[in-house]
């Protein structure tokens, strides 16, 4: 496993955060984010999945830190921290990512079986995106329908990588990675064409781990009529300040 | 199969250590010629990895063919520099002699022919690397004599352009000095590891790379993190475009690189050392490892060094494959792992979880020989050069429109305007301080100083003289940041490209005002959300000359009263030549 995933370690003691004004408390080593979350409070994020190692792919719960940004889902928690995280600037520069997303892959929210469950979709309300002002990249971008189970639809990938980590740290497979580099970057299948080569099964967590539609189980479209789906009853993020 | 045994035997070579793997597969790709998907899944099967893994790191990496290819590359230099300097004609003359293109994969072609960024050549520019070999100073009459050679299986070493020129303008106290091989070595011995780092703290020494960090504290910091074993690696990867004074050290002073290297052995308490040397500078390889050799047989490497008991220390040099990205420190120590070089969240910084997962101090080249002249001189004396919080001399790599281009090693503290009267350049219309990742400074700047506390700089200087297009070059730098960023994080995988394309909409005509806003505010945005160095400075191109030359923009913009960024004719002109006819016009005869 390469050491940027490597969830800092705990040593348990318990320190004080400032968020926002707020005096939370924090275990020493946990992630800001976690911390947060822990106190009730959200930081928007997207590459993050409990239960999986933090990537820092997204930026979208990027925090100031002492007034330093840097992503409250990899960087620890200690003593006296002074954070920014609700704040007009981070929540425009957030949104504006989740911008960049949606014009980098081609997505069909209207048409999307995922929509309704899709973080993605869900951060854009959130922050208060009406449309992407970037122009469309268009880009030409693999489907494969060729597992008897799982289609991948890279058009709607965010590159995340919350599938790779979730198939090798949970599935202890290793189904997924990414390949090149820059805009040209995909999400790439361990076998020589396509999931059917790969051992991938429905019930993978790294099916699961997927934000948007670009991982679906197949035969499982529509079964929860919009409306009654994840985030169209609240907005991402409730779970946490509940 | 023949890839199965070329690839096992290759793995058996390297112990089948998967941390290795860039070493593999430079080596399966220069007997191959190209690392296909059969080639990935055999080095998967021998090192036992999935696949995707092994796929992931090639895929990386700009110098590895995935298909095959002509029998010889030419990797032309299509820098800002070069472009400047006719890199664009030697381009077409190139295209003309062999009958290809561009990006074009021909594996029957006797040549291939692909563009690179910055090769550390700007000082002889236009430059290319032909099979690896250098040749400089091109003009558009050298191509068909080049081409020729090649088709003629001569050997191009021999060409009168296949040369490099070291010459340094000004050779000052520090880098260029005259050198003792193995001095600072011997002084080191001498000296506990805490009073070698309290001499770099006496000399102020800070890195030479752009960042200026203290290099005592970083020693101090490393040393103190409590492992076992500890690495030092040199950052040998200098990728900033107009950046080559890391070649002219390599070239004329390894010496001083591997006596700092040893220096900082000594220091850190480490038993092994890498230099990261980037895989355009190949063609110094060779003189590396005999200088290694010969301090391996001076008794200033190996066991017991200069008879100091339980001193041992060693080098290895590792060669990179094409990324900007590893001349950032923990994208370098990714890439020694023989991964792609995708940089490391922070904290745990390198100096606590390094290479193999180690305390590591990666030093710039020019850092370590400071370090080792520092051990030598004192560092009373160093602390006396230069100004108060940039002590030493500063190599700089100046290029573009200047009458002596080439390496000048100068006091911490001189104006820009003093470098540009010593350097031929006083029309200059702006200076590129830093290389893109750095300034873009207006006259109004050029009485500032060149040190950490004004104008920090890793050391490339590229001017622009009175006639040149200006946000043109700004576009190719910007381009040149959406080519290397490394895709892990979106802001910079994203926002990178969508920085150049609105700055080309604006140089194509098609701007407004409200664009230069969107243009300024998306590159604070990729500036402030991006994960590491690389996006962090990727807009800096565009900002600091929105800041320095709004007028150049301003000329470029339409008023804002409804321009359509679509181009409908272009988009007719497109849908006729798939459709293969001409729209109806309605006057057709039935």
């Amino acid at each position: 496993m390469s050491a940027q995933n490597d969830t800092p370690e705990t040593s348990g003691e318990t320190v004080k955060l400032l968020i926002d004004g707020v005096e939370i408390p924090a275990r020493e080593g946990q992630t800001i984010l976690e911390a947060a979350a822990d106190a009730g409070i959200y930081v928007p994020r997207l590459c993050y999945r409990e239960g999986l190692p933090p990537g820092g792919h997204c930026r979208i719960c990027t925090v100031k830190v002492n007034g330093r940004p840097t992503s409250a889902c990899t960087f620890p928690a200690s003593e006296g921290l002074v954070l920014e995280n609700n704040t007009d600037e981070l929540n425009t520069m957030r949104r504006q990512v989740v911008e960049m997303l949606f014009v980098e892959g081609n997505h069909v929210c209207p048409s999307c079986e995922a929509s309704g469950d899709c973080e993605l979709q869900a951060l854009g309300y959130r922050l208060g995106m009406i449309a992407p002002q970037y122009p469309y990249q268009n880009t030409t971008r693999e489907l494969d329908a060729s597992h008897p189970d799982v289609m991948l639809d890279r058009n709607r990938c965010v590159l995340c990588g919350r599938c790779a980590r979730a198939s090798r740290e949970l599935d202890g497979k290793s189904v997924f990675g990414f390949e090149g580099r820059g805009i040209g970057k995909r999400i790439a299948v361990n076998a020589s064409h396509g999931l059917a080569g790969t051992d991938i099964d429905a019930a993978d967590e790294a099916v699961a781990a997927c934000p948007t539609g670009c991982l679906l189980v197949k035969r499982q479209a529509n079964l929860i009529p919009v409306g009654k789906r994840t985030y169209d009853k609240t907005p991402i993020g409730t779970d946490v300040e509940a | 199969m023949v890839e199965t045994d070329v690839v096992n035997r290759i793995v058996q070579q390297f112990g089948g250590d998967r941390t290795r793997l860039l070493d593999m597969a430079r080596a399966v790709h220069a007997e191959l010629g190209h690392i296909s998907e059969e080639t990935v899944a055999a080095l998967a099967k021998a090192l036992d990895v999935p696949r995707v893994e092994v796929r992931d790191m090639v895929s990386f990496y700009a110098f590895f063919f995935r298909e095959p290819h002509g029998t010889n590359v030419i990797y032309l230099c299509h820098a800002v520099v070069e472009r400047m300097q006719g890199a664009d004609d030697i381009a077409r003359a190139l295209e003309e002699a062999t009958g290809t293109t561009f990006g074009a994969s021909d594996p029957d072609a006797d040549i291939t022919l692909r563009y690179t960024s910055c090769i550390g050549l700007s000082d002889q520019a236009p430059s290319a690397l032909v099979n690896g070999v250098p040749v400089t100073n091109l003009t558009v009459d050298d191509v068909p004599e080049l081409v020729a050679a090649l088709r003629g299986g001569r050997d191009i070493t021999r060409l009168r352009q296949a040369q490099v020129g070291n010459d340094v303008r000004t050779a000052g106290q520090v880098i260029f000095a005259p050198t003792e091989r193995g001095a600072a070595v011997r002084k080191a011995v001498t000296m506990t590891p805490d009073a070698i780092i309290e001499e770099l703290n006496v000399a102020r020494l800070r890195g030479r790379g752009g960042a200026g960090f203290p290099t005592a504290m970083k020693w101090k910091f490393c040393r103190q993190a409590k492992e076992d074993v500890h690495y030092v690696v040199c950052n040998a990867d200098e990728g900033e475009p107009g950046t080559f004074k890391d070649r002219a050290i390599l070239a004329l002073q390894p010496n001083l690189v591997f006596g700092g290297m040893t220096v900082a052995a000594r220091a850190l308490g480490a038993r092994k050392g890498i230099l990261y040397l980037r895989a355009e500078y190949e063609y110094l390889l060779r003189d590396l490892e005999s200088e290694l050799d010969k301090r391996r047989h001076l008794g200033l490497l190996g066991d017991n060094i200069c008879g100091c008991e339980g001193f041992d220390f060693d080098i290895r040099i590792q060669l990179g494959a094409g990324a900007y990205i590893c001349g950032e420190e923990s994208a370098l120590i990714e890439s020694l792992e023989g991964k792609r070089g995708a940089p490391r969240a922070r904290p745990p910084f390198p100096v606590e979880h390094g290479y193999l997962g180690k305390p590591t101090s990666v030093n710039n080249v020019e850092t370590l020989c400071c370090a080792a002249r520092i051990l030598v001189e004192g560092g009373a004396w160093f602390a006396d050069i230069g100004t108060k919080d940039s002590t030493g001399t500063k190599l700089l790599s100046v290029s573009g429109d200047c009458t002596k281009p080439g390496v000048y090693e100068l006091e911490y503290g001189l104006t820009v305007l003093q470098l540009l009267e010593r350097v031929g350049a006083e029309n200059a219309q702006a200076v590129q301080m830093g290389g893109p990742s750095g300034q873009c400074l207006a006259r109004k700047d050029f009485a500032r100083s060149i040190s950490f506390e004004d104008l920090p700089t890793g050391g490339s200087v590229i001017i622009f003289g009175p006639e040149r297009d200006l946000l043109e070059a700004m576009r190719q730098f910007t381009a040149f940041f959406a080519e290397e960023s490394c895709g892990w994080c979106a802001p910079c995988r994203v926002g990178t490209t969508l920085l150049e394309k609105c700055l080309q909409k604006i140089l194509d005509g098609k701007g407004t005002f409200s664009d230069l806003e969107a243009l300024e505010t998306l590159g604070e945005t990729v500036k402030t959300m991006s994960r590491c160095g690389l996006g962090q400075t990727a807009a800096n191109p565009i900002l600091t000359t929105l800041r320095n030359f709004p007028i150049l923009y301003a000329d470029r913009v339409r008023s804002d009263d409804g321009v359509m960024a679509f181009d409908l004719e272009r988009a007719k002109e497109e849908c006729c030549s798939v459709a293969g006819r001409a729209p109806a016009t309605g006057e057709e005869t039935p």
